[in-house]
């Protein structure tokens, strides 16, 4: 036993000495390095793409503003090739979006609720990928399925042009649908089972919990799927360019035409120079503006639910 | 009875989403299929025959430029923001909040943002290159957060394992770390794939709208969707239009296929 | 007679400002079972992730003191990290194979050391599975994904993974706490033959488990080394009341 012992001991005392303890392994380490210092620069690419967009968007756009008159640029009523007043615009935008979310988040969030409370598992397998091929079509299919088809409606119901505010509106209000509805669905769906068994076992009927106590409980969640409805709804061009008449007028009516901030960029860009195009970057740089309240009320949002 | 009522309206809301768009998808299938002649296939594009070939091909090129930079810049953020930096370094809450700035911006500003600095300011004219580099910022928030939620998912105790036996970072994040977070990853790049296939106003002033392919890099030319929707407005080929939107439709569609392939993988992979 | 392994001087650590371990010192022998026991929190799992710096990965983990393993201390920069946990290895409480065939979970470690010839993979893999007593279960499927297999040959195959680069030490993290009774049984069968090659250091909840397979038992209580022994000295007449108090289960 002891003999076999020390013999063990030996072998291991041979073998820590056959490795010359904690040798160097420069080439791998000059690898780790210099990797280390790509994945860095690599990630630095967020940080400096933005910080360029910025400086490029503002330094094009804020000098136009100051030189025209910040007040008479944004509160100006009139727009053409040498009168820059964006107010319709920015009126255009902020209608369209408020008219697209106060029909698309009730029936995004009420799909929501299907989804994740009354759907059959059957049928959730086919419409989850229904959810995600809506988001993948592209704007400009469903800006030229609205030309066809919401346009000659609205034209036949209340006539005039049917390029309109309202077609817009109706757009958008089925754009923004994925959003919200994945996120709600999200929201819904992590709010703890225990919140729904309780209700049930308090004699609330399955409805009443699912409506009373699981949407009231996601609703921090749905809140914020709902600004993320809104950025896109804000930000979408090619398919509200298609329908809205893009007339830069203030608003005259839901079935009249419409131009809003990111459509006016679109409208006129191709053909503008000197003043002119800086407005339209200027333009750019209040949507930017908007955008980025947007944006930040959702983080805001988002670490909130965090916590 | 409101819960009664509330039940009836969210059955409702279900039947127009997904009755919306069904009916949007078979509008479009129905006027479109039949005009995808073979002329529209043709190589070349000419006023009478408005070819989505070049278009096709310069789509291609635009998605395959794009995803070349923007998945490995893309990739190694994530790889640094998870397995490198310290989570409450300010440079790395400082990148997170870049990332989503940059996920929230509309393409139209990107477009002009393009137009400013690469068209004008680097004097690239409207060509691929500044179409490309435009859709390549575009793409990276996509790619950014699905790296980091893949590499995540991973977990501590592999990377612990591979560690343990003295594998150094890059060896563990490799070998060990990256076979297991690929699905994730693949996925993220094949969403950013469809957001590049379907992008018309962040295009339209880099890449410009020529009609054929484009020849080199500082060539202009158009993908699809700009296809479609200067065909669209021109109001001249709306039958052409039809159809550029059932092959849009088909490309939304297998990508979809498959992303869902590729997590269906990443959640048999994970058992 | 017996050569000391690894010699824990005034070790003290941080995690942020929660001081973990106050000043601990410790002597590990070659060829030995040294068994850490103690209530959960005590400190015996930090203190084995010194043994080899996993404890490195930690965020905010900060360590004064000194660890020497053949009398060179692990903390000094000249040393090669990876070079130290070769050859300091590792098994962790919950098994942890990587997502692969196990044939390459095998081969993972001597890959990372710069062996590449199939004919000496082959060899060494068949030669850790032996000695982690698995051999016979997988020699006919090694292509198979190490995942497929139970919780206890999937713990075994860890051990073979980290007897594959060939070691000194063999830190183990509770290896049996997440398994059943008869994979722990295997185990601890296999751990004491492996001492024979290896020198063990071991965390365990189990008391019985300390009693059973260790030589030397160190007690740990609120980050400190309360009392540290040959095992059955330790447990059949310990000098410290508080010991006296843990093993015959008045406390944790």
């Amino acid at each position: 036993m002891d003999n076999l012992r020390q013999g063990t001991i030996k072998e291991a005392k041979a073998k820590a000495n056959r490795q010359p303890p904690f040798k160097k392994a420069a080439k791998g380490n000059l690898a780790e390095k210099i990797m280390h210092g790509v994945f860095l620069l690599a990630a630095f690419t967020s940080i400096f793409s933005l910080v360029l967009i910025v400086i490029f968007i503002f330094t094009n756009g804020l000098p136009m503003m100051v030189e025209y008159g910040l007040a008479d640029f944004i509160f100006g009523q009139t727009w053409n090739q040498t009168t820059f007043g964006l107010l319709p615009m920015i009126l255009g935008s902020v209608l369209v979006t408020l008219g697209a979310v106060s029909i698309g988040v009730p029936i995004g969030v009420m799909t929501a609720i299907f989804m994740a409370e009354f759907c059959p598992k059957k049928l959730y397998a086919f419409l989850k990928p229904a959810v995600n091929l809506m988001a993948g079509i592209p704007s400009i299919v469903y800006g030229f399925f609205a030309l066809r088809i919401i346009v000659p409606q609205i034209r036949q119901l209340f006539g005039g042009p049917g390029n309109s505010m309202l077609a817009a509106i109706m757009l958008l209000s089925i754009m923004i649908l994925p959003t919200v509805i994945s996120l709600s669905e999200s929201a819904i769906r992590s709010v703890p089972r225990s919140y729904f068994s309780g209700s049930v076992a308090l004699g609330a009927s399955p409805e009443r919990s699912i409506f009373s106590v699981l949407v009231p409980a996601a609703k921090s969640g749905i809140f914020s799927s709902i600004v993320l409805g809104v950025g896109r709804a804000i930000g979408e061009t090619m398919a509200v360019v298609m329908v809205a008449g893009n007339q830069p007028l203030m608003p005259r009516g839901l079935t009249q035409g419409i131009r809003t901030l990111t459509t006016n960029i679109v409208m006129e860009m191709a053909y503008a120079s000197g003043q002119h195009r800086d407005a339209l970057v200027a333009t750019g740089v209040v949507l930017f503006i908007f955008i980025m309240i947007i944006n930040t009320t959702f983080l805001i949002m988002k670490s909130k639910e965090a916590k | 009875m409101i819960s009664k009522l509330m039940k009836g309206l969210v059955y409702a809301s279900a039947v127009f989403t997904f009755g919306m768009l069904a009916y949007l998808v078979i509008y479009i299938l129905i006027n479109g299929v039949r005009f995808l002649t073979p002329s529209l296939f043709a190589w070349n594009y000419s006023t009478s025959n408005v070819s989505m070939m070049p278009a096709l091909m310069t789509t291609l090129m635009v998605v395959a430029g794009t995803l070349l930079i923007a998945t490995p810049i893309g990739v190694f953020t994530g790889f640094y923001l998870v397995d490198y930096a310290n989570r409450k370094n300010p440079v790395v809450k400082a990148i997170g909040m870049a990332t989503d700035t940059l996920a929230g911006i509309p393409s139209i500003i990107y477009g002009l943002f393009g137009m400013l600095f690469f068209v004008i300011f680097l004097e690239f004219q409207f060509s691929l290159i500044a179409g490309i580099l435009t859709v390549t910022i575009m793409s990276l928030p996509v790619i950014i957060r699905s790296t980091e939620e893949a590499l995540l998912a991973t977990g501590m105790p592999i990377r612990q394992a591979s560690y343990a036996l003295g594998a150094g970072k890059l060896r563990t994040l490799f070998k060990v770390v990256l076979p297991v977070a690929m699905p994730g990853i693949l996925s993220g790049v094949i969403l950013a794939t469809g957001r590049i296939v379907g992008e018309t106003a962040a295009l339209m002033f880099t890449l410009g709208t020529a009609t054929n392919l484009p020849g080199s890099l500082f060539a202009s030319g158009r993908t699809l969707s700009l296809h479609m929707y200067i065909l669209s407005q021109e109001g001249r080929h709306v039958n052409e239009a039809y159809a550029t939107a059932v092959v849009l439709l088909v490309f939304v569609l297998v990508i979809n296929a498959l992303s869902t392939l590729v997590s269906k993988r990443l959640a048999k992979g994970g058992k | 007679m017996l050569n000391q392994k690894i010699k824990v001087r005034d070790l003290k650590l941080w995690y942020g400002k929660f001081e973990a371990l106050h000043g601990v010192d410790l002597d590990i022998y070659e060829n030995e079972i040294t068994a850490f026991i103690g209530p959960s929190g005590c400190g015996k799992s930090t203190l084995i992730k010194t043994l080899n710096r996993m404890n490195d990965l930690v965020e905010n983990c900060r360590i004064e003191g000194s660890v020497e393993l053949d009398g060179k201390n692990i903390y000094s920069k000249k040393v090669e990290l990876n070079e130290l946990r070769k050859r300091v290895g590792m098994v962790f409480q919950q098994p942890n194979p990587f997502p692969k065939s196990i044939y390459d979970n095998i081969a993972f470690g001597p890959r990372t050391h710069g062996i590449k010839k199939k004919n000496e993979l082959d060899e060494i893999v068949e030669k850790s599975l032996r000695q982690a007593a698995i051999w016979d279960e997988v020699k006919d499927h090694l292509d198979r994904n190490a995942l497929s297999i139970s919780g206890g040959q999937q713990q075994r195959i860890c051990i073979a993974r980290a007897l594959a680069v060939e070691p000194d030490v063999l830190l183990m993290d509770e290896p049996t706490s997440a398994l059943d009774p008869i994979s722990t049984a295997k185990i601890e069968e296999l751990v004491m033959e492996l001492k024979e090659d290896y020198t063990i250091v071991m965390v365990t909840h189990n008391m019985q488990q300390a009693s059973r397979i260790s030589d030397r038992t160190a007690f740990f209580l609120n980050g400190d080394i309360i009392e540290q022994d040959m095992t059955r000295q330790l447990f059949t007449n310990p000098k410290e009341e508080q010991t006296d108090n843990y093993i015959s289960g008045r406390f944790g």
